[in-house]
């Protein structure tokens, strides 16, 4: 493969997202996520490559809840990158994202220490996949083992798929061909993706939107991921 | 004006006689030197077999069991969690490898400063150094998810094709450690050579043979003096950078993230201050256990403790400077995460230990060692050595999974207590720790007889009119 032109990234819209989990359940049908029960995750110790953070603006009785979902960034200049011993976390030249190579990891997790979105999530145990969870596991996607990180990954299988069927139909990537789980699950339409190296892709204009913004830019992490906000629009 | 020998009757005009005081003022013969320190190697009573039986068993709960359990079941059963990613394990080998550099500060900074009262410390503390990096060289195996691959990390040709990440800290973590341990094992070994022959000389049967492969044949020529000691000055110049690139890369493995709290390039200097604080009280409590079962007054008197109880005082004043310098460009900064680190410390949920450190770590050595009389009781230096490790333990345990539980947005803050795994690994290998040494100390000759001897021989007292003088020849 060569290096590819294409710059993946990821439009959310704070102002629709309505908080309903949908695209963290996807995620995790898409992905072969564990759901690890409820006294794990009182623990803290959720899977969730896709959480939705709460935040509560105001105060009591004039008080509204905003829902960032959050996911790996996928960083241009990632810290988790450079801290791994054995280059289980790196950057793909080809798809130019944030990989994580889980034959690699040894389990050390420094990249999710090192991650200020503390975005990662870890194999505390061996996962399991109670009926009927394990007749719909993805034939697509690695079931990870114990002791080792995980992440999003932007939904690689589906840009690989995308770029197959382009090749074989002899035509470019188009906007639209690749859409990850979480995205194409939204009910309210609030996550977009695409390249944003094409000027004519939708992922292009919000891009540019005055209402765009990157989560923890002063960092210098330089993420793919664009929240939109700056609406009025709230659940209360 | 009259000069007499030190072989001449003295009689001390005042209370205290300084050949009471001062061990190498009170020379005996070198067969009685010998003597004192071959009992305690073969003194194996009751106390010796109980200690070696109960610190066994613990050594099989804590990491053959619970360890064990942990590699089987996965690393859920540790008490870690997101964002606490990081928990006792990596405390554990913070403060080990500080206890390690305990060895290597008091017998090499004091070898090329010539501090005398080193003498009959010296091999004591570089055995603590060695076990200590055992014990601490096994933790970061015991954090790994995967232990089963550490190897990953060491560079060799694999079918991976993959060197390791020499960008990683992780990486240089490795390296400088596995230099120290080797470092550290031979400069414990080279001033041995000449008290294994001493022991290869007075025993028999499996002890002869032992002493014999370890004493390489020495037969003590001039030459063979003369490259040992050569040997020895070059180690103990080598080995101090690299005490202090050990934990100041340790530091790095902090220090290099973003994580607030954590990013802060006073972290070497602050790390190498709190090794040396903690592992120089470690020198203290072991050597007053030491002296105490295995008889070695003759050895180890008050003298050394007061001047260990000395540099304790020291580091402890050095390691609050770096504390509150740490603090204090976090506090003026006003990061609002980092001013929220700072509360949670003071009242959060590790709020009652960190005060606990405060006392530990600060109040108690202030306000008792600078007192002769506390420096010199074996109970009042016992106690507080252990404090102050205790204080330095919390310390790292706060810094590794309290800073970990705040972050920059809220939802990622968390919290985390070690589960009873943890518990049982971390006494499991404190356990193994003093195994070794227990172990150690009947085959290793705790003093090096011949270091005090020649420090014996180089003082002397004579008698001007009607004092008494101490003299100090200077050979090197």
């Amino acid at each position: 493969m060569t290096e590819t032109t294409h710059r993946w990234t990821m439009a959310i819209d704070l102002d629709r997202c309505t908080g309903c989990q949908a695209c963290v359940v996807a995620c995790h049908a898409e992905n072969n996520v564990p759901v690890v029960g409820e006294d794990e995750v009182r623990m803290g110790r959720a899977m969730h490559w896709l959480h939705i953070e709460r935040y509560w603006v105001g105060e009591y009785p004039n008080i509204q809840a905003r829902f960032i979902p959050m996911m790996c960034q996928q960083c241009e200049n990632a810290p988790c990158e450079p801290v791994c011993p054995v280059f289980a976390t790196y950057h793909s030249q080809v798809e130019d994202l944030n990989i994580q190579v889980y034959n690699r990891c040894i389990g050390t997790r420094y990249c999710a220490n090192n991650c200020p979105y503390i975005a990662r999530t870890f194999n505390w145990f061996n996962p399991e996949f109670p009926e009927p969870l394990n007749e719909q596991l993805n034939p697509d996607v690695t079931v990870r083992k114990r002791g080792i990180m995980e992440k999003c990954t932007f939904c690689i299988q589906r840009i690989h798929d995308a770029e197959h069927v382009a090749e074989i139909e002899g035509r470019p990537v188009q906007d639209g061909d690749v859409q990850p789980a979480c995205a194409q699950s939204c009910p309210t339409n609030a996550i977009v993706f695409g390249d944003l190296n094409d000027p004519n892709s939708r992922i292009s204009q919000l891009a540019g939107s005055r209402r765009s913004s990157r989560l923890l830019e002063e960092l210098g992490t330089e993420p793919s991921v664009i929240y939109l906000s700056g609406g009025d629009a709230h659940v209360s | 004006m009259s000069v007499e020998t030190k072989a001449a009757p003295l009689v001390w005009p005042e209370e205290e006689d300084p050949r009471e005081e001062h061990l190498l003022l009170d020379p005996r013969p070198r067969a009685e030197l010998n003597q004192i320190v071959l009992d305690a190697m073969h003194r194996t009573g009751f106390g010796f077999w109980a200690a070696v039986t109960v610190l066994s068993l613990l050594v099989l709960i804590g990491l053959g069991g619970a360890w064990g359990y942990q590699i089987y079941k996965g690393m859920g059963v540790a008490g870690i969690r997101r964002p606490v990613y990081w928990g006792v394990y990596i405390t554990n080998f913070v403060f080990w490898i500080g206890i390690s550099h305990s060895g290597t500060f008091v017998s090499a900074i004091l070898r090329v400063f010539k501090a005398e009262f080193r003498r009959p410390i010296t091999r004591g503390s570089e055995m603590m150094t060695a076990f200590a990096l055992v014990v601490a060289g096994m933790y970061p195996l015991i954090h790994l998810g995967r232990t089963w691959r550490f190897y990953w990390m060491v560079p060799y040709p694999n079918q991976r094709q993959l060197w390791p990440n020499f960008h990683s800290p992780l990486m240089w973590d490795m390296l400088a450690i596995f230099t120290y341990v080797i470092g550290s094992t031979l400069y414990l070994y080279l001033p041995l050579i000449p008290d294994v022959a001493m022991a290869r000389d007075h025993s028999t049967g499996w002890r002869h043979k032992l002493y014999r492969i370890l004493a390489l044949g020495w037969r003590g020529t001039e030459a063979e003096w003369h490259h040992l000691k050569t040997a020895i000055t070059i180690f103990a110049f080598a080995i101090i950078p690299v005490m202090f690139s050990v934990h100041t890369i340790v530091s790095w493995d902090f220090g290099m993230t973003m994580k607030v709290g954590w990013h802060s390039s006073i972290f070497g200097p602050y790390f190498v201050t709190g090794a040396i604080f903690s592992g120089v009280s470690a020198v203290a409590t072991v050597l007053l256990i030491v002296r105490k079962t295995m008889k070695l007054e003759y050895f180890l008197r008050p003298e050394h403790f007061d001047a260990i109880g000395k540099l304790i005082l020291i580091f402890s004043f050095a390691w609050t400077y770096f504390f509150f310098s740490d603090y204090l460009t976090e506090w003026y900064g006003g990061e609002a995460v980092g001013k929220e680190l700072i509360t949670f410390q003071a009242h959060g949920p590790v709020a009652p230990l960190w005060y606990l450190m405060l006392i530990m770590n600060i109040a108690i050595p202030w306000l008792t060692l600078w007192n002769r009389r506390v420096r010199r009781s074996t109970w009042w230096l016992f106690l507080v050595t252990i404090g102050v490790n205790i204080g330095m333990y919390i310390e790292r345990y706060i810094i590794v999974t309290g800073f970990l539980q705040r972050n920059r947005l809220p939802f990622d803050w968390g919290v985390y207590n070690p589960s009873l795994v943890e518990v049982l690994i971390s006494i499991g290998s404190l356990s193994l720790f003093m195994l070794l040494y227990v172990v150690a100390s009947r085959f290793i000759p705790l003093v090096p007889v011949w270091e005090v001897q020649e420090g014996q021989i180089t003082h002397s007292l004579r008698r001007i009119g009607r004092a008494l003088v101490p003299s100090v020849a200077e050979l090197e």
